[in-house]
């Protein structure tokens, strides 16, 4: 029976929840990510990496240099007005072909950390939880194992056995990239399961899985959205250390690592052949790494 | 020249503002605070209420950058703090002014031995210092560590603090501000973490140095019993300001201001009765505080000047000062 | 001396906690943090648990509720032994027997939002259907004096008060008869603590429930708790109602404890007992003092002290005291 004394409160509620709130706690998390202008900065730089990536094959000047195409007429040239980066060695504009590699070391990026991450997650929550328990040995040494494999090699190894291509390198890496979320969230996931709120929980008779996933997990997660972001960087100059030994994609599909070794030869004459591409990744990690700091900032529990 | 008239340390008319994401938070609104030589001064108010903020005002240790000062002096024996060079800043931290946190194991540093870290700070106010001391540091350290009664101060020297109970942590935070001679103590609720037979000693051990050493010590509390036992005068704070001031026979005797009364009613006693239903409502926001009194949403009785102008502190008898228009009636 | 059981809702004895810390050339170390403990609470009653650091007070407030497993003894909720740890316990025992943590700030979730704190109790403990949950909710935050848009908020913005009035919220939304309080209060201010305890009180007459209220303030304690019981080093020192446990405190711990307490009227100074002035530190639970633990910092320490672990005796209708200065009377009767 509702108290007639009290006004129509419930009503208030619904208006109030959906609109306001999202505004303001937008505005907080802003405040609290642009604290640091340089984190402004990293977002403008991975905002603009992303928006070329994914607009690549209609805002690129040559869209056909990223295929099958020779000019000999034009190889070689430094970089001009027509070709902002210069040519390289079979006359592909060089521009194009960084643009178009972005967007393989992003979808990389991605594609790695959507099948690396969840299964991290969920290890190091079991792990975490059970700790001390056979659960928690068992997965946490399998982690260690992994965690021991260098991702290169590993890609190797995978490339000797099936063909060297831009999946299976993402296979190769994911298998090897999973751990690092494992320990991370292990970490997090044995001391938060000590606090009280979760104590009360399981007092009160909360399922196993409420207590992991609605108490445990959203206090384990500013560190993994962090990492997150700065591992996009991480897995792009991985990605280019494959393709630089013509694992990844290939030929003629442009790949950051893969120009910067086609380059070399012609060092230090055509030197924009290299530069740019290894520019490229620089910018990018430079990029992440920045908004990796802002996401953090912005992930911290404060008072308001 | 009678030693308990000399003002050692004068607030006048504090402001600090905390620069946060929508605007300013307005915390200290004119704080008025005076200390004389040998005497002790307690600061008594609730959580919130500006008191860690003024003392870490008068040694200049706010978070840099993000705090604004917009007016008010800090007088330190007749000069104005805010206007210190770093040296001589430097010089006040290290010779004048001493500062006893409220928690002993954060105050601590984990990874070093207490040898290391009296003999720190004994080592960088000794550089400061005018004479040079014949003794060691490790001689001062233990003659410290015996001032403030631990057992056996030799080997104390060589135990990192997790070795310690609350009580000896506090002690010997409480070592390190006197291992040289200062003027000034700062005790920001010395006792609060430890339990209350361990408060107990810790208050009577801080009562001792300041008579021994006639030095004056700043005793921050939000308990209104140890001020009472521990203090000549207090000054009871409320939202950035100084509300009432008095010695504890007067104040607890004649509370005038709302506040003071509110929250005498509310300290439970041993002698039964109840408690008080507290004081309703809660701390005006310091983003946007009210213009005027800033207890003006809670007191009970309210005139229309109350909410035009901040009241200054009213002298009503000798040395006790309200700042309260309804004492103007 | 034995009273009927069925006016008491929570009845244990012979309680012992150890915890296992290792071991050494003697064989295996234990911490004894509960060494033999008895206690009840009568139904509507509200029992003070005092003590100092390392007293054990915390350790029977979280044996209680479900959080360890006794080693030894019986803890009999309602006639029902419940002396077994949460997951095994009845869904019906969780329900009825909350508690609220001394720290506000971690034991409500910071990423989770008010609503989703209640909403916790209500799914597991009644079959409301979810579209009636935020009227309860509102109903809930009304009882404990907090306005309805508190709902939306989350832990870190809201004041350490506000935030211990969400936890005793949730404690009480699945309706239960014993709430454990431990220290709810002792990291809030005097003013906001006064509206809390008073609210406690309050609900306590509404819903008809019983408290087991820990604290190490004793001046609190006068003004909340019908019975006191002190603690020292995993022992009961003495037990009586809150008035003649300041007007006649027997055990020397007791007025040891009395005197330190810092008082700001008159009428208090002259109930303090002549100052038993506090001496040397608590020892470690892990090291306790042979005969009486306390003996060490007694100052009316006899030679049998030393020896001999005292009774608990009765020195007069509910009120008992273990020491060795009131055998004489034992032996007398």
């Amino acid at each position: 029976m509702r108290n007639s004394n009290q006004p129509n409160n419930s009503i208030a509620i619904s208006l109030v929840r959906p609109k306001s709130i999202f505004w303001i706690n937008l505005g907080k998390n802003w405040y609290k990510f642009s604290r640091n202008k340089l984190s402004i900065v990293g977002l403008v730089i991975v905002a603009g990496m992303i928006i070329s990536a994914i607009l690549a094959p209609w805002i690129i000047p040559y869209p056909d240099h990223t295929g099958p195409f020779v000019d000999f007429e034009n190889a070689m040239q430094p970089p001009s007005l027509q070709n902002l980066f210069g040519t390289d060695y079979i006359g592909r504009d060089i521009f194009s072909r960084v643009i178009f590699a972005f967007r393989g070391a992003l979808i990389m990026a991605v594609v790695v950390l959507a099948i690396a991450v969840p299964p991290g997650i969920l290890l190091g929550l079991i792990a975490g939880y059970s700790q001390n328990t056979w659960i928690d040995t068992i997965i946490m040494r399998i982690t260690d194992v992994f965690l021991g494999v260098p991702p290169l090699m590993l890609a190797l190894a995978i490339a000797s056995v099936l063909e060297p291509n831009l999946m299976n390198s993402m296979i190769a890496i994911s298998l090897t990239w999973w751990a690092w979320y494992a320990r991370l969230v292990y970490g997090m996931a044995s001391s938060v399961r000590n606090e009280y709120f979760v104590i009360a929980a399981h007092l009160t008779g909360a399922s196993k899985f409420h207590i992991l996933l609605r108490e445990i997990l959203p206090n384990c997660l500013s560190p993994v959205f962090t990492k997150m972001a700065l591992d996009v960087g991480w897995v792009i100059l991985i990605g280019a250390s494959l393709s630089f030994v013509g694992l990844g994609e290939q030929p003629p599909t442009p790949a950051l690592g893969q120009m910067v070794s086609d380059g070399a030869i012609y060092m230090p004459n055509l030197w924009w052949v290299i530069v740019f591409p290894a520019l490229a990744i620089v910018l990018a990690i430079l990029g992440f790494n920045l908004l990796g700091d802002g996401i953090r900032d912005m992930l911290e529990i404060g008072r308001d | 020249m009678k030693t308990k008239e000399n003002i050692l340390l004068d607030i006048k008319d504090l402001h600090v503002w905390y620069r946060v994401y929508s605007g300013y938070l307005k915390v200290l609104n004119g704080v008025h605070l005076m200390v004389r030589e040998g005497e002790r001064v307690g600061l008594v108010g609730e959580a919130g209420c500006g008191k860690t903020t003024t003392m870490k005002s008068i040694l200049q240790i706010l978070p840099p950058g993000d705090f604004h000062i917009p007016q008010g002096q800090i007088f330190y024996k007749g000069q104005d703090v805010l206007k210190m060079s770093f040296k001589e800043l430097q010089s006040l931290r290290s010779r004048e002014i001493a500062m006893i946190f409220q928690d002993p194991t954060a105050a601590l540093n984990s990874v070093f031995i207490i040898g290391t870290q009296i003999g720190d700070v004994i080592k960088y106010s000794s550089a400061f210092a005018e004479n040079e001391h014949k003794e060691t540091i490790k001689e001062q350290s233990v003659k410290a560590l015996k001032e403030v009664y631990l057992p056996d101060p030799e080997r104390m020297l060589i135990n990192y603090p997790f070795q310690l109970s609350g009580g000896m942590k506090q002690r010997v935070c409480i070592a390190m501000a006197i291992s040289s001679p200062r003027n000034l103590l700062i005790a920001d609720e010395p006792g609060t973490s430890l339990d209350v037979t361990i408060q107990d000693q810790i208050h009577r051990l801080l009562n001792e140095i300041v008579e021994k050493r006639k030095t004056s010590i700043i005793l921050i509390t939000h308990s209104l019993g140890v001020a009472k036992e521990m203090t000549d005068r207090i000054y009871v704070m409320y939202a950035g300001t100084i509300v009432e001031t008095a010695t504890p026979e007067v104040l607890f005797k004649n509370p005038v201001h709302p506040y003071t009364k509110g929250l005498l009613a509310s300290v439970p006693k041993i002698s039964g009765g109840g408690i008080a239903r507290g004081i309703p409502g809660k701390l005006p926001s310091y983003l946007h505080p009210p213009s005027g009194c800033r207890f003006q949403l809670r007191c009970e009785q309210e005139s229309p000047i109350c909410s035009e102008k901040s009241p200054p502190l009213f002298e009503i008898e000798k040395d006790h000062l309200v700042a309260c228009y309804l004492t103007q009636r | 001396m034995k009273q009927a059981t069925n006016n008491e809702i929570l009845k244990i004895e012979k309680l012992k906690k150890y915890f296992h810390i290792g071991k050494d050339k003697k064989g295996p170390i234990y911490v004894r943090a509960v060494d033999g403990v008895a206690l009840n609470i009568k139904y509507g009653e509200t029992l003070g648990l005092v003590g100092e650091s390392g007293s054990g007070k915390s350790t029977i407030a979280y044996t209680v509720v479900g959080m360890y497993r006794p080693t030894s003894g019986q803890i009999m909720f309602k006639g029902k032994n419940i002396g077994v740890e949460a997951s095994r316990r009845s869904l019906f025992s969780k329900k009825e027997i909350q508690i609220v943590f001394q720290d506000p700030g971690s034991s409500l979730n910071p990423r989770q939002t008010i609503e989703q704190i209640l909403a916790l109790p209500f799914r597991i403990h009644t079959q409301m259907p979810k579209r009636q949950f935020r009227k309860k909710m509102v109903e809930l935050l009304e009882k404990v004096e907090l306005s309805p848009d508190y709902l939306y908020k989350s832990p870190p913005s809201i004041g350490g008060g506000e935030k211990q009035m969400v936890a005793i919220a949730r404690a009480i939304a699945s309706n239960p008869s014993l709430i454990v309080l431990d220290e709810p209060t002792s990291a809030l201010d005097v003013s906001v603590q006064a509206k809390i305890i008073n609210k406690l009180i309050d609900l306590q007459k509404e819903m008809n429930l019983s408290y087991l209220f820990i604290t190490h303030d004793l001046s609190l304690m006068r003004n909340v708790a019908n019975r006191i019981a002190i603690m020292y080093l995993g022992k009961i020192c003495e037990v009586a109602d809150s008035v003649t446990f300041f007007e006649k405190p027997l055990h020397p711990y007791t007025q040891m404890l009395i005197s330190s307490v810092p008082v700001i009227t008159e009428e208090e100074k002259k109930l303090k007992p002549k100052k038993v002035i506090s001496i040397g530190e608590i020892p470690s639970p892990v090291n306790i003092p042979p005969g009486c633990s306390f003996h060490l910092r007694c100052p009316y320490k006899m030679s049998i002290c030393s020896k001999v672990d005292p009774e608990m005796i009765e020195f007069s209708p509910g009120h008992i005291v273990r020491c060795h200065l009131f055998a004489k009377l034992e032996n007398k009767k």
